[in-house]
């Protein structure tokens, strides 16, 4: 579904990415873990279509197709979903506004007609019970004072409203307490199915003791450098990352 | 001849015109000789630092129009508010038009100026509140020497006006280019209420420049809304003097919405004369080409515990250009005052320009007064974001640009007038956006 070839990307001529790979299938969830600065968000930045950065060498595939041309709005398009790590603050525009838009310019650029007003507050309803999210909060303007733990829970009702092909989820953990925590997770798992994927980017095992990944990568300087199942994470919140970085030098 | 010269000398000939006999003679004559002192205001004057009215002076504009020009309703009924039953006091090139108009006498006066100034049956009112709240400078020496019409609507004591009034005045070329003064007078007197909304349209490709002023009276406890629409064309040019003196517990408030106009001036100056006041100045401007508006307002804190809320937001495109002034004075008896000011700007071009200048003075010490002003472009981490989530970057943009100005919007009373108001930013940005912000 997603493919990553040897992707390389800079910003402000700063190499980040050198050389990564990454194969993600239908119906999988991916966990991406590493040190501080080992590029995680820029390769989440990278996929979801940020001009800041360049990619100079390399392939982003989705279904097949290079979506390296693609703006962000057209991959989203596509499918390509970003859970952001810090979610952008938009005083003025309600949550549901919001929604409504982004859910109607998608249809429009996919040649299909606006969702009737009907379906859509059907919808929202739907989703936002998924999410455990209060009706009062919709008609909130966008991330504008959330706590933490309520801009994650937003980033996921988004998810489950647009129903991307591709999630990645940026350290949607951080800033969570136990409970939203929960939450969240429960949400992806429902959204999950054997039709998208879900890239779970996280410092820590604790998410992934909710959504269980498939496969998990080490990301370090810019490269993938160990995958393994979800036993590698476990082995990682025990003993660090400097045991990969001594097996890498020898 | 020069623009101040003609009319300087054309006086004469207008007070011809009019009935030397009235109790306004005296002070046409008194303006004229201000006029002839000072004359128009220049760069060198500090409040006009920004704006130069001398392109525009430089035109030989008509002074009277000649020809009575009718307009047929369906023609130009897009510049009233949509399915609004309101009241309405219409001029063309100046010229008053009953065929457009609906005014009343029924409890309330919305009529106009000319009557009010010549009939007896009005003589109280004027005697008492003409020319009272208006502080005199060329601009408004010249309109007062010249003022015979205009909107002049009183809502006497305990009365709440049924319907908005809408004051709309047409220019459409027959008469050349033209220079109207429309001199409005509007008197609210105690625990009375009304709600206007003033607008100038220039339906031709003439040049045209208006010189208005606006006397407003909020009696104790009255509550007044009055929204003006500038979205004029690019060859229309207009100062606005308007001067809202305020007594006990009273609420006004004054949205001005500046979307086009080739130079618009507005001054606007509020007095407070009571306690327990809030004055509420609002404005959206939105400009793109080469066009220019200059905000200039004042408020004068005269007695204590009062409030004034002022929020100005710019949107500016191309070579357009902007200015915010705002002056606060708070007089040593107001103690706890508040006073607030902000003025945002975003700037789309990098040859687009504001000028933002808060002045506060504070002679009271126990007051709240605070005022921020920010000039910046549109936030790109909140562009990438909405685009993340497929919407195009002509409408996140256009989104953001709505949110910006939104609470602003948001003080807008009347539905209709909000979604009109909402349809020329969408149209403006040119977009269409799903909903109404």
């Amino acid at each position: 579904m997603l493919e990553i070839k040897d992707l390389h990307a800079s910003i402000e001529d700063k190499a980040i990415l050198k050389g990564l790979n990454l194969n993600v299938k239908a119906g999988e969830v991916h966990a991406i873990m590493g040190p501080n600065g080992a590029g995680k968000s820029t390769l989440a930045s990278v996929v979801a279509g940020k001009e800041e950065y360049e990619v100079t060498s390399g392939k982003i595939l989705l279904d097949g197709n290079d979506i390296e041309e693609l703006s962000a709005e057209e991959r989203a398009h596509q499918g390509v979903f970003l859970s952001f790590q810090y979610p952008v603050e938009i005083p003025g525009v309600s949550v549901t506004n919001f929604m409504k838009t982004a859910i109607n310019e998608t249809r429009k650029a996919r040649g299909q007609e606006e969702m009737p007003a009907r379906d859509m507050l059907k919808k929202i309803k739907e989703k936002s019970e998924l999410l455990e999210i209060d009706s009062k909060f919709l008609s909130r303007s966008l991330n504008e004072g959330f706590s933490g733990g309520e801009k994650k829970r937003n980033e996921i009702f988004q998810m489950a409203m647009l129903e991307p092909k591709v999630a990645i989820l940026d350290e949607t953990d951080s800033g969570l307490d136990i409970d939203a925590l929960r939450i969240v997770a429960n949400g992806v798992n429902k959204l999950k199915s054997k039709d998208n994927a879900v890239i779970v980017i996280t410092h820590y095992q604790r998410l992934l003791d909710y959504i269980v990944p498939d496969f998990v990568h080490v990301l370090h300087n810019g490269k993938i450098v160990k995958s393994g199942d979800k036993n590698l994470a476990l082995e990682l919140e025990e003993k660090g990352y400097d045991w990969i970085k001594e097996e890498l030098k020898a | 001849m020069e623009l101040k010269e003609k009319l300087v000398s054309s006086f004469l000939a207008f007070e011809s015109t009019v009935d030397t006999t009235n109790s306004t003679h005296d002070i046409r004559s008194e303006a004229i000789k201000f006029f002839e002192i000072y004359g128009f205001p220049t760069k060198k004057n500090e409040a006009w630092k920004y704006t130069s009215l001398n392109n525009i002076l430089k035109q030989d504009f008509i002074l009277f129009p000649k020809n009575e020009v009718a307009l047929e309703y369906k023609d130009v009924k897009k510049y009233f508010i949509n399915d609004l039953d309101s009241y309405k006091i219409v001029f063309i090139d100046g010229v008053y038009s009953s065929h457009l108009s609906s005014t009343t006498h029924d409890k309330i006066d919305v009529c106009l100026m000319s009557s009010a100034l010549t009939q007896n049956r009005f003589k109280q009112v004027i005697d008492v509140y003409y020319n009272t709240i208006v502080k005199e400078d060329g601009m408004t020496a010249l309109n007062t020497a010249y003022a015979k019409e205009g909107a002049y609507i009183y809502i006497p004591k305990n009365t709440i006006a049924d319907k908005p009034i809408e004051v709309v005045h047409f220019s459409t070329g027959s008469n050349g280019t033209l220079l109207c003064q429309p001199r409005n007078l509007i008197v609210v007197e105690d625990r009375s209420q009304v709600t206007i909304v003033e607008r100038h349209q220039n339906l031709s490709t003439e040049k045209a420049f208006t010189n208005s002023v606006t006397e407003i009276y909020a009696g104790k406890n009255a509550n007044i809304d009055y929204y003006k629409i500038q979205n004029d064309t690019k060859l229309s040019s207009l100062v606005d003097n308007t001067f809202v003196e305020q007594h006990d517990t009273s609420v006004a408030s004054v949205h001005t919405f500046a979307f086009g106009g080739e130079i618009t001036r507005n001054n606007l100056n509020f007095y407070q004369k009571g306690q327990g006041i809030d004055s509420i100045l609002n404005g959206v401007t939105i400009l793109e080409g080469k066009t220019h508006v200059d905000h200039n307002t004042l408020v004068e804190h005269q007695e204590p515990n009062c409030e004034s809320h002022q929020d100005y937001k710019g949107i500016f495109d191309d070579k357009a250009t902007g200015v915010f002034n705002g002056k606060i004075i708070v007089d040593q008896i107001a103690q706890k005052t508040n006073a607030f000011q902000s003025n945002n700007n975003i700037l789309l071009s990098d040859k687009a320009t504001v000028n933002s200048k808060p002045q506060l003075e504070i002679f009271a010490d126990d007051v709240k007064c605070s005022h921020g002003c920010t000039i910046g472009q549109l936030d790109e981490s909140a562009l990438f974001y909405m685009r993340s989530r497929g919407i195009a970057t002509k409408e996140a943009k256009a989104l953001l640009m709505y949110a910006f100005a939104n609470n602003v919007l948001e003080s807008v009373k009347i539905p209709q007038l909000k979604k009109r108001i909402n349809n020329l930013i969408a149209e403006k940005l040119g977009v269409s956006i799903g909903f109404d912000l």
